[in-house]
């Protein structure tokens, strides 16, 4: 909300960042409380964008019903590959998230007639919000409009990381030998949370879509499922919280390097992220909580 | 003993189970009455753990069946077997370790109840469940220490939180594989304590090595020795069998 006042020229980097604080949220979920570790999780970010903005481009600009098809698509992989790759674990499972995105993302360059291939996809009509708020040059409306979804999925996450159910998760992840015998049913309970989660990553991916009217390749790129580990793990896993505070981190720190040294940001975040491993295990939430105590 | 007639609370058919050449049960059969306090013995490698874990589904079995409360379960996964009300230990201690006490028997009870697929109210609403992990926690002398993490309390005091788990799914058939492995002999009593506070009704079937804890616990000792029921019978005749005393308790003697 801050950022709405002080730097209204930074609206746009903004939007970004809430919707990417999402995303990141979305991958805490599994990775944080359910112990599920994904190199694929720019699969559901992509898949919402795609959907979303496909529809857009093809004269279905209606934002919300737009974002919420994203969603619906990004579950329905989600539950799919979910039924498929969380029967193993581990390494295994690492690298069966990392073929999915992988599949999604030739899959989607190939298709160049429906998502533009490389070009990306462009020309993007959106219609108003509820059909009053326009989408502004200056990006007011987007900014908001990404405001108002990732509060309401925050709201939503918390329920649920404070539900028996996410307490089970915490149990699944803390030890599964013990969750199998107290008869928990552990492959429903992580394919509940993968396929929430990977919604939750389709929306985010929906919302950039929207509100950038660009969706590209690299939607789907093992860059980006990357790139959302490191900024979660900057800012803490496994505490809701750690995504609020490592994407604005990362990703101001990444406008401003990429501004004063062009070819060397990535070694100030590759700095950062040292830092982070060495002195600050549980991110820098976990840094902050422990220097309180 | 009307119940005894219809049935075992736990019963083995012929079990079979063999990892290539190598056969951890050899038919077992194997009956384990309501109330019963049963241990199960034999050297290293006589296939205790196998059997339990025959029993609770972790293994499937070449050949044979297992019965729970007179119906056959051989086929359920490990799930529907807790729900007919078996629960085991584990030899080495399996908790939620960064969780307190309180929060490791109230999953338990949680599943128990059928709560845990409730992801949307905070889980505090569920306060009965709650309320019945901390009673459940008192009934064992472990209230002092139901808020702590389990990983910051003493190894034997974990053995106790274990089996306090397990008696969250309030079992019928409970399994204690080594119930005391890893705790100092100086606090071997409170485990032998708290086993011996269980509810009559359950049925209770100790694996251990401890035989003095064995001996202190069971009114009926199965021998086992390389997949295969030696002798089954009251401690004093276990105490006194020749064969036993060759094939298992000399050989501990010549340690």
């Amino acid at each position: 909300m801050a950022a709405f006042l002080v730097f209204p020229s930074y609206l746009p980097l903004g939007s970004q960042i809430l919707a990417t604080i999402l995303f990141a949220l979305s991958a805490d979920l599994v990775l944080g409380y359910a112990g599920i570790v994904t190199l694929g999780h720019a699969a559901f970010f992509g898949t919402g964008a795609y959907t979303s903005g496909i529809l857009a481009v093809n004269g279905w600009g209606e934002p919300i019903s737009g974002l919420l098809a994203g969603a619906l698509a990004a579950a329905v992989i989600g539950v799919v590959s979910g039924f498929l790759v969380l029967r193993t674990s581990g390494l295994t499972l690492l690298m069966q998230t990392l073929v999915v995105a992988t599949l999604l993302h030739e899959a989607a360059n190939r298709a160049s007639s429906i998502t533009g291939g490389d070009d990306g996809l462009q020309g993007m009509q959106m219609w108003p919000i509820f059909g009053v708020f326009r989408f502004d040059l200056f990006g007011r409306t987007a900014y908001i409009y990404c405001l108002v979804v990732l509060f309401l999925c925050w709201w939503l996450a918390r329920r649920i990381v404070h539900s028996p159910f996410g307490r089970s998760l915490t149990g699944i992840r803390e030890n599964v030998l013990r969750m199998h015998a107290i008869g928990a049913p552990v492959m429903r309970r992580r394919l509940v949370i993968y396929t929430i989660s990977a919604a939750l990553a389709g929306l985010a991916g929906g919302l950039i879509a929207q509100t950038t009217a660009f969706v590209g390749l690299g939607f789907l790129s093992l860059d980006r499922s990357g790139t959302v580990l490191i900024m979660l793990i900057i800012g803490g896993v496994g505490r809701l919280y750690g995504a609020f505070i490592g994407v604005p981190l990362y990703m101001i720190a990444q406008d401003r390097f990429s501004e004063v040294a062009p070819v060397y940001w990535y070694f100030w975040i590759g700095l950062l992220m040292v830092l982070v491993v060495v002195f600050a295990r549980g991110g820098i939430f976990g840094l902050v909580g422990r220097l309180r105590r | 003993m009307s119940e005894a007639a219809r049935g075992a609370m736990l019963e083995t058919r012929g079990l079979c189970k063999s990892f290539g050449a190598l056969q951890v049960a050899n038919s077992i059969d194997f009956r384990l009455e309501r109330g019963a306090r049963h241990a199960l013995i034999g050297p290293n490698g006589a296939g205790k753990t196998s059997f339990v874990n025959l029993v609770t589904g972790a293994l499937t079995p070449s050949a044979g069946q297992v019965l729970i409360g007179g119906a056959e379960v051989t086929d359920l996964p490990q799930s529907e077997r807790i729900k007919r009300g078996l629960a085991r230990t584990f030899q080495v201690t399996a908790l939620f370790r960064r969780l307190t006490a309180l929060e490791n028997v109230t999953l338990a009870i949680a599943e128990r109840e059928g709560v845990a697929d409730d992801l949307f109210w905070p889980s505090g609403r569920h306060q009965r469940v709650i309320e019945e992990a901390y009673v459940l926690l008192e009934s064992l002398d472990l209230a002092d220490d139901a808020l702590r993490p389990v990983n910051t309390l003493a190894y034997g005091r974990q053995r106790l939180i274990e089996i306090a788990v397990a008696l969250g799914l309030a079992p019928k058939v409970l399994l204690l594989d080594e119930p005391a492995a890893g705790v100092p002999s100086s606090e071997t009593g409170l485990v032998a304590g708290i086993v011996e506070r269980l509810p009559p009704d359950i049925a209770v079937l100790i694996i251990d090595h401890d035989m003095d804890l064995v001996f202190r616990l069971a009114r009926r000792i199965t021998v086992m020795v390389q997949g295969s029921v030696l002798v089954e019978g009251p401690p004093e005749v276990i105490a006194a069998d020749p064969e036993v005393r060759q094939v298992y308790l000399g050989e501990r003697q010549r340690r």
